[in-house]
């Protein structure tokens, strides 16, 4: 420290600049894939025509004359949904995939780690071949309990149940170890993953559909699955973010933080459910979509620091921009599935990580 | 003298290997407010256990374990994380916080404000480096340090807890001989300032007769020698306990030591290596 400059207080908040550097620019991305989102594709529409649609619409600013009918039809019926929808997923996803990092303290963890996805999956499948295979429910198929898909029920339904099992199994004596949570996760995930295979095998002309929902898609999104699945994921976020301070001390791992006065099984437990609340609302309207909740909160980590205050946060936001790109860019090459655009982008990502952290690992002090 | 742990006929086991090993039997510890206690013992004689015990987090079979006048078993976490502050074995400091962070998290149990910190937190985390001799490593990161800078600054967030009772176990593990002495000194010299009560898991005898005023054998599961230093480090006693036959010394300023013979007394089993300690 130089004489004649005041010392800099010890104790502070995730430094200020960075915070606004961070979520500004996270911030920035998403209004910019908003409009990209909505105003790219077989018609294009103007950005200030987005915007001002946008504004009247959602917020009352201003009035939407000077666009056409056909263009606000296409705004707010066709696109608007699915931009909102991948934003929803990708905001959803990227905070539980942070949460269970911190809670495993497992760089590699993702939000479909302990079962949800096998769990969702296994559900939306039974779900789509079930009025096939019975046909009594035939009936019923394209039908809904509350205006909801029975697929999407039954994949929310599924992520949340197989991660109950999961921790009904693992958990012992109050104590939810990491180690135990992944292997049965595991487990259980490879169990039901087998399920999945044998209705595939069984499927018949459902095949693709169930293909689709694998590969994950946010084409089918509608109001209806953004005002049951947007609420689930904003509450949870709001629960989590009041909760940063029980996330930044089990990086310290279950004994210490347990000194520093954290019920830490119970904590664990908590956490874990709200991460798996999260994914599941995700999951029941997009189907699996991988490596955005893997990527995103390392990516930050570098950036933002670990301080869950400012990492939390700044993964909504950016998970949410980057699933509406990546959705938009699936869009534009034809309508390839969303899972395989992020899958292509986030895999190589993936594999920087894995050899920057071995490189980590082998600079380390034995 | 206020009692600020008291256990009495405590009994501990643990399933090992799908039998049942009987870590601690009948054990009777007491310690006072102000006091500077070393505890010793082979590895595997419980030490870390009785730590645990002291803080509840290990089941009981038997017995009493009580803080402040207190049975542990009534105490929540968070008011036990207000006045014991615990030094675990290991602890891998999270990459990427600061050592002033990491130092704040100390600070958890005491927490008022719901996003960042009160000017309290701040006194008492900058009270904590300062006293732990690790102000100017404030601004490092947790991977940039050494293994006695780590230590410190591990000290400076038990001390960032303000606690009444500070537990550590095996503080000196992974320090040169200038920092063993060195973090000691400092714990002494705390105890004295904060009027800390400390229980420190140690492994080196004339280390802890050097600087404990008190040192508590463990032995067979329980406490077999409790004393000052002169009375404790005798070599029949080290010898019953260790396994290993050991010669008395002196200083030309007359402080006693012990030093091991070179190979152990023949025909016993000797003690186990690495695995459990404590």
């Amino acid at each position: 420290m130089r004489a004649g400059v005041a010392p800099r207080p010890l104790v502070r908040g995730p430094a200020l600049t960075r915070a606004v550097v961070v979520l500004g620019g996270a911030g920035a991305l998403l209004l910019v894939a908003l409009v990209a989102g909505i105003g790219l594709g077989s018609v294009t529409v103007a950005p200030d025509d987005v915007l001002r649609v946008l504004a009247h619409r959602l917020l009352g600013i201003g009035a939407s004359s000077g666009v056409s009918p056909s263009t606000e039809t296409i705004i707010v019926d066709l696109r608007l949904p699915r931009v909102l929808g991948a934003m929803v997923v990708g905001a959803g996803l990227a905070c539980a995939g942070t949460v269970f990092q911190a809670i495993l303290r497992n760089p590699m963890a993702d939000p479909y780690i302990i079962g949800t996805a096998a769990g969702a999956s296994l559900g939306a499948t039974v779900g789509i071949v079930l009025p096939l295979l019975v046909p009594a429910l035939a009936i019923g198929a394209g039908s809904s309990v509350l205006g909801l898909g029975a697929v999407q029920l039954l994949a929310f339904a599924g992520g949340v149940a197989t991660v109950a099992l999961v921790i009904g199994v693992a958990r012992s004596g109050g104590r939810l170890p990491s180690v135990t949570l992944l292997l049965t996760g595991y487990a259980v995930s490879s169990l039901l993953a087998a399920g999945v295979a044998l209705l595939m095998f069984a499927s018949g002309r459902a095949l693709a559909a169930i293909f689709s929902w694998l590969m994950g898609s946010l084409a089918a999104v509608g109001w209806l699955d953004l005002a049951i699945a947007g609420p689930i994921v904003l509450a949870v976020f709001v629960v989590l973010f009041a909760r940063w301070r029980s996330l930044n001390l089990l990086l310290l791992g279950d004994g210490p933080a347990a000194n520093l006065g954290l019920d830490v099984g119970r904590e664990k437990l908590r956490l874990t459910m709200l991460a798996t609340l999260s994914t599941s609302a995700a999951v029941a309207i997009s189907g699996t979509i991988g490596f955005v909740g893997l990527v995103v909160p390392h990516l930050l980590r570098l950036a933002a620091g670990p301080d869950h205050r400012l990492l939390l946060p700044a993964s909504a936001v950016l998970g949410a921009a980057l699933l509406v790109l990546a959705d938009l860019g699936a869009r534009l090459a034809g309508g390839i599935p969303v899972g395989v655009v992020t899958a292509l982008v986030g895999a190589p990502f993936f594999l920087f990580l894995l050899r920057r952290s071995r490189r980590v690992v082998s600079t380390m002090p034995a | 003298m206020t009692r600020v742990a008291e256990i009495a006929g405590l009994h501990v086991s643990y399933d090992a290997d799908g039998a049942r090993r009987n870590v601690l039997r009948g054990l009777d510890f007491e310690v006072s407010e102000g006091e500077l206690v070393a505890l010793l013992g082979p590895n595997g004689s419980g030490k870390t256990t009785l730590l645990r015990a002291i803080v509840g987090t290990v089941p009981r079979d038997a017995g009493r374990v009580s803080l402040f006048g207190r049975d542990i078993a009534t105490w929540n976490r968070m008011e036990l994380a207000r006045r014991v502050a615990v030094l675990p074995q290991s602890l891998v400091l999270p990459d990427g916080f600061r050592v002033a962070e990491i130092v704040e998290m100390g600070r958890a149990p005491h927490a008022t404000r719901w996003f960042g910190s009160s000017d309290a937190d701040a006194a008492a985390v900058e009270r904590a480096l300062a006293d732990a001799d690790a102000l100017d490593l404030a601004e490092r990161h947790a991977d940039e340090l050494s293994g006695g800078e780590r230590q410190r600054v591990l000290v400076a967030m038990a001390l960032a807890q303000e606690p009444e009772l500070l537990l550590l176990d095996e503080p000196t593990l992974h320090l040169d001989i200038a920092h063993q002495a060195a973090l000691l000194a400092s714990v002494a010299h705390l105890r004295a300032r904060r009027g800390l009560t400390v229980i420190a898991v140690l492994h080196d005898l004339n280390l802890a007769a050097a600087h404990a005023p008190r040192l508590a054998v463990l032995g067979g599961g329980r406490i077999v020698a409790d004393g000052p230093p002169e009375s404790v480090m005798r070599p029949d006693l080290i010898r019953d306990l260790f396994g290993v036959a050991v010669d008395e010394a002196r200083t030309a300023d007359g402080r006693r030591f012990l030093v091991p013979r070179a190979s152990p007394i023949a025909n016993e089993p000797s003690p186990r290596r690495g695995g459990m300690t404590g």
